[in-house]
């Protein structure tokens, strides 16, 4: 008998009466969505910035390779997209759309069709995420609804930079992934 | 060796036992704190609790569903009966690609299947990633919590073994400089490894896809980067509905650090155009944990390790001091199921307080399994001396006169016994306790002499 035979004979031999699965509530959320969306992503270490304000902060920084998918920043993208992700080992900035986010805790949701390559939100040395206003959702259930039943080969919730505390249970960031996380809202 | 032996190696050195202790605690703070600003947490925890119990109940029906989907999505799907056979699907899958170093983030299972002995046997070389993983794996030593798997060392040690390994300064313990020590060390490995494995948090039967969570972003580091990536995860890993992902990721990371959620939180679906992905189940004993109707729903398990931060015998005895993979309250109703005889004082090592079933994120009652544990060990151990003690109090207690006998004898005989008695090995609770100061008479003697005189 293979394992699978084996396996799904086990657990139908149990013969277990089928418990009853429930509906999820609509649940109350925060009066001000951009106000607690700015809170929630300052205590995941990440922070949120105006157009101006990050515009004036890359023609003030010394990053030399940026990768911008977002219109909105069109004008300083200085790189091709490569063949392989490993090329952009040295990527100092990525700026990228995302779909919506969740108010409760700063997640915002990406998908195969924000992202040129799976890789560059992690590759990359700082990552920028671009948000519109309206599409910043209460929490994680109202952000479910919106992904619905999209079919896209890879999606991923990112809510602050990389971080660890894994070394006497100081924080750190920047452990492999992006060393700052700036959101825009527009 | 049994937990109340390896509780005393780790007790050896106070300051540390004291510095653990308050560490976890102060993680349990902070679960305390975050869980507050929501006002539904308690309708969240039924929830969560009721999903997996419906899951479980339908096991067979969900796996298959999350097979046929996940075959559907381009994922190539396997069926592992033990971790034997784990193993050896993976290591079939590497020996296809030519393949002789992967990187793996973490995930509890493959620590459970040995898969990293197993791998290096065949001379393949395993870097685990996530940083204290990565610590650990330098010092030869499993994981000691199964969120913080470090939690045991000082930054002193970790600077020790960077400064061998790594190449850091000697004496350096600033944790930013070790952090970015260890980032370039990994980066490198990230960029050549050609296959990459993870763990599972969640696996999601109608949508064939499945979550891996992490703050370091390490998962994403290597599986993006290499051309094949190989999940595993137990078969209690399910949940019915894409939908049911907001109830999890709102418990998750809260129970475990106290933080709003995890910051990256990975939904794979299929593979990128060109790469490879593997998903295989596990079983290794669940069904057999799935048969056993008392303990059952401690497959619920999410593995936040809340139950670890909140137990007062985990804090004051260290991870390893259970001997098992998953450690603290759910390890020790987990474990027994494994193997009875090996893990039999696990049960034991708990005050039965009940805080681990407060905190428990998918309301499993891991103080009660704990209790029904016990109740089978001693079965299944006939005679010891444990159960002859029981049974003498059995006997006192059904004849008045033993008893009133039995009471003055105890309060004599406390008095005089040599401390060798009490704090002897056979009598692990004795160490670091003393006796309560006892009465001079009995109750039953207080109230002969008192009762005329009101």
């Amino acid at each position: 008998m293979s394992s699978k035979a084996s396996i799904l004979a086990a657990i139908k031999g149990l013969n277990m009466k089928e418990k009853p699965l429930p509906e999820i509530p609509v649940f109350d959320v925060a009066p001000n969505l951009v106000e607690a969306y700015t809170l929630a992503l300052n205590s995941n270490k990440g922070t949120v910035l105006t157009k101006k304000e990050l515009e004036v902060l890359i023609t003030e920084s010394s990053f030399q390779k940026i990768y911008s998918s977002s219109p909105t920043f069109n004008q300083f993208t200085n790189c091709e997209l490569p063949q392989h992700p490993s090329d952009f080992a040295d990527l100092d900035l990525a700026i990228i759309e995302g779909q919506f986010a969740s108010a409760e805790n700063a997640a915002i949701w990406l998908d195969d069709s924000n992202l040129d390559l799976r890789a560059i939100p992690f590759i990359t040395a700082h990552l920028v995420i671009v948000i519109k206003k309206e599409n910043i959702v209460g929490n994680m259930h109202e952000a479910y609804e919106r992904i619905g039943s999209t079919n896209s080969g890879f999606g991923v919730f990112i809510a602050g930079p990389s971080k660890t505390a894994d070394i006497e249970q100081s924080l750190v960031i920047g452990a492999h992934g992006a060393m700052s996380l700036k959101v825009v809202i527009l | 060796m049994s937990h109340p032996q390896n509780a005393t190696v780790f007790l050896k050195d106070k300051a540390r036992a004291k510095w653990h202790d308050d560490t976890l605690w102060i993680v349990r703070e902070k679960r305390d704190a975050t869980i507050h600003l929501i006002p539904e947490w308690e309708q969240l925890r039924e929830l969560a609790s009721q999903i997996k119990d419906h899951t479980l109940s339908k096991l067979d029906y969900y796996l298959e569903e999350l097979e046929k989907n996940a075959t559907a999505n381009g994922i190539k799907v396997h069926w592992a009966e033990n971790a034997e056979e784990h193993n050896q699907i993976i290591g079939k899958i590497l020996e296809e690609k030519k393949c002789k170093a992967i990187v793996k983030s973490k995930s509890i299972l493959t620590e459970e299947c040995h898969l990293n002995p197993f791998l290096e046997e065949r001379g393949i070389e395993v870097v685990d990633t996530d940083l204290g993983e990565r610590i650990i794996q330098f010092l030869k030593q499993p994981p000691s919590h199964i969120v913080m798997p470090a939690i045991h060392l000082k930054k002193s040690d970790i600077s020790d073994i960077f400064h061998e390994k790594l190449h850091t300064e000697k004496g350096n313990v600033d944790p930013v400089y070790l952090t970015h020590a260890a980032r370039q060390h990994l980066r490198e490995k990230f960029l050549q490894a050609k296959v990459a494995i993870t763990g599972v948090n969640f696996a999601i039967a109608e949508t064939g896809e499945f979550v891996v969570c992490t703050n370091e972003g390490n998962a994403d580091m290597g599986v993006h980067l290499a051309d094949t990536h190989i999940a595993c995860m137990g078969i209690e890993k399910l949940i019915p509905r894409r939908k049911d992902l907001g109830v999890f990721l709102r418990l998750l990371a809260r129970s475990a650090t106290g933080q709003s959620i995890t910051n990256y939180n990975s939904h794979f679906r299929s593979p990128s155009p060109g790469k490879e992905l593997h998903l295989i189940l596990v079983n290794n004993g669940r069904t057999k944990q799935l048969a056993r109707e008392k303990f059952r729903n401690s497959l619920k398990c999410i593995r936040c390790g809340a139950c670890m931060n909140t137990c007062p015998i985990y804090r004051r005895s260290g991870g390893f001091s259970y001997g098992s993979t998953v450690p603290g309250p759910i390890g020790s109703i987990l474990s027994p199921g494994i193997d009875l005889k090996k893990y039999s004082t696990l049960p034991f090592a708990s005050t039965l307080c009940g805080s681990c079933t407060d905190v428990c994120p998918v309301k499993i009652n891991i103080h009660e399994q704990l209790y029904e544990w016990r109740q089978e060990i001693t079965k299944a151990q006939g005679s010891s001396l444990k159960g002859l003690s029981m049974k003498l109090a059995n006997g006192i207690f059904t004849s008045p006169l033993a008893y009133k006998i039995s009471g003055k004898m105890m309060r004599a005989s406390l008095k005089t016994l040599p401390n060798s008695v009490i704090y002897n090995p056979l009598n692990a609770w004795g160490k670091g306790r003393n006796l309560p100061e006892l009465p001079t008479e009995s109750f039953k003697d207080w109230y002969k002499k008192n009762r005329n005189e009101q």
